[in-house]
């Protein structure tokens, strides 16, 4: 037992050691901290993303997602796959206006693209609430991670206290340059750990895959695929829509695009990313053989099926080796996102409407004391909430989809769309969302002539289209005024 | 451009696609035919999309800059 405490716990404090290192040499200005001064190559740039893309949820959320719905769970790989499309085309758009405009986070790109500070507060608005939600994720996940791996010695509220002031040290230090050294251990520790039990798990329980998945039809007819109703067709659509247009409009993942050296690297990554997105397969194995080996979990237990596959499975030291990789998949996309939503909060949610004078070196100052005050709000949602690791992400993946097309846009070559039209259509995209949610309301209740299967349409989809038409309209009644000319240079 | 036609292909492939291929038989190395479809998409949209990298002409001069806008 107390092996794999001890494993986890050096990997914590190998964890802080590393991030807190990682400013060494570099001159901590505002953009050092928030964008690692643009100087990142082809492969610090990869391992940024895969360490923010593959988090918590790949590990405990896509295997619990399998344990409880099957093959709905697909559309995981499939949506990581599509992402990579959008962004090869959008990406290299988003990294000059950076470049050209010496951007530090995304909400800053709306205030330049479209000269609006009011549309950059609306955007670290709704980026903020949905950075709250991925934060909680990522703490949630650590929690659970580390209560199973430590045998239950160590109950989740102290782990996600500890785990959040050793990325709160280490992001007010070092900033993106921390999150990317921890992502360097994290991704080949978890890459070969999700490989490894991915082909063992099945191999030892079963014999192979073929007879996994025979066992598992033979259990649960129709489990491998994709039902009628509920998670169907339909939902598999819109919900990859959703989140492959989503995934490089959340407010980390748009601020790593700047981190980069050239726009080209932008492109290299987008052609080879899916590729590791298939470590999500490997996942999906341990899922379904979790499911008939470790059966009974159920509602929010579901995303425990990994971790108690393996407590059932292994030694001890090697729980703890699984304990210290989810840890680590915890910490990074954490650090990001809190060097992101710092940053949003003091360049442009105080500099941009508050204080306008403030100087490079005081928001830079500012960013950094404001770290602890984001990593308290994720803390206490964390140590309150309920749900599934699964329906926190898309709920955050429906708000942030909202901007993208502001953003497709944006990076086009002539934009049509007006700062009224981008700003009317963010808002009421996030309101409908907000509403839709709330009272459980489908598309099929708002318009009732439609059949009745598109009532699984992913909300984040229609609040999408209602964003789209509400920017369509407003931009062709502010046509002649605003962002048009700014836009194109 | 035809490239960026191109890269409509792989959501055709898995958003239109997935509407065909949601069976579990025949199964593919022991896959579930749904499944074996998603993962044969992945390498499929990578080939696409290595093309159409290397047959894009922003990528051949350097585009450290603002090149082209």
């Amino acid at each position: 037992m107390s092996v794999a405490i001890v494993i986890i716990f050096l990997t914590a404090l190998g964890a802080l050691l590393l991030g807190l290192r990682a400013r060494h040499g570099h001159d901590m200005n505002l953009e050092e901290w928030s964008v690692g001064g643009r100087s990142f190559g082809t492969l610090l740039v990869f391992i940024l993303l895969a360490g923010e893309f593959y988090t918590t949820f790949s590990f405990l959320g896509a295997s619990g997602f399998v344990y409880g719905k099957g093959g709905a769970a697909y559309y995981i790989l499939a949506y990581l796959t599509l992402n990579q499309v959008a962004g090869y085309w959008i990406l290299p758009g988003i990294w000059r206006a950076a470049r050209r405009d010496r951007l530090v986070s995304q909400a800053h790109f709306f205030v330049r693209q479209y000269d609006s500070p009011a549309l950059g507060l609306l955007v670290a608005s709704v980026g903020l609430i949905a950075l709250v939600f991925y934060f909680v994720l990522q703490l949630k996940g650590l929690g659970i991670i580390v209560e199973i791996a430590s045998y239950g010695a160590i109950p989740p509220a102290l782990s996600v206290w500890v785990g959040a002031a050793i990325i709160t040290a280490y992001v007010m230090v070092s900033g993106v340059r921390g999150a990317v050294w921890n992502a360097v251990i994290k991704d080949v520790l978890i890459l070969t750990i999700v490989v490894f039990l991915g082909i063992y798990l099945p191999l030892h329980y079963y014999g192979g895959y073929g007879a996994l998945f025979a066992a598992v039809e033979q259990a649960k007819p129709g489990f491998l695929v994709l039902p009628a109703k509920g998670n169907g067709v339909l939902w598999f659509q819109t919900t990859v829509i959703v989140n492959a247009l989503g995934g490089y409009m959340w407010p980390h993942m748009f601020a790593a695009i700047f981190t980069a050296r050239d726009a080209r690297i932008a492109r290299r990554n987008a052609v080879v990313m899916p590729l590791y997105s298939l470590m999500l397969l490997f996942v999906f194995f341990v899922g379904f053989t979790a499911l008939l080996q470790v059966p009974g979990l159920a509602g929010d237990d579901v995303d425990l099926s990994l971790l108690r596959l393996a407590v059932h499975t292994f030694d001890p030291w090697f729980v703890g080796l699984i304990g210290a990789a989810g840890l680590l998949t915890a910490l990074v996309p954490g650090s990001a996102i809190l060097t992101a939503a710092a940053t949003m909060l003091a360049n442009d949610v105080y500099r941009g409407t508050v204080r306008r004078d403030l100087s490079e070196e005081t928001v830079s100052r500012l960013a950094r004391a404001i770290v602890p005050f984001v990593t308290l709000v994720g803390v206490f949602f964390t140590l309150k909430g309920g749900t599934t690791i699964v329906g926190l992400l898309l709920m955050g993946y429906n708000f942030i989809v909202q901007f993208f097309p502001a953003v497709a846009f944006a990076v086009s070559a002539r934009n049509p769309v007006t700062r009224q039209g981008a700003f009317a259509g963010i808002l009421v995209g996030t309101l409908s969302l907000v509403a839709l949610t709330l009272t459980g309301t489908t598309l099929v209740d708002l318009v009732p002539w439609l059949p009745s299967m598109l009532s699984d349409v992913n909300a984040g989809m229609t609040a999408l289209l209602v964003n789209l038409a509400v920017t369509g309209m407003v931009s062709v009644f502010t046509q002649p005024r605003g962002a048009l000319a700014a836009s194109e240079n | 451009m035809y490239l960026r036609l191109l890269s409509l292909v792989p959501f055709a492939g898995l958003l239109i696609g997935v509407a065909f291929a949601n069976r579990v038989e025949p199964r593919v190395f022991g896959l579930p035919f749904l499944l074996a479809w998603v993962v044969a998409w992945v390498f499929i949209t990578v080939a696409i999309m290595a093309c159409v990298y290397r047959f894009d002409p922003t990528n051949r001069p350097d585009d450290g800059g603002d090149a082209r806008r």
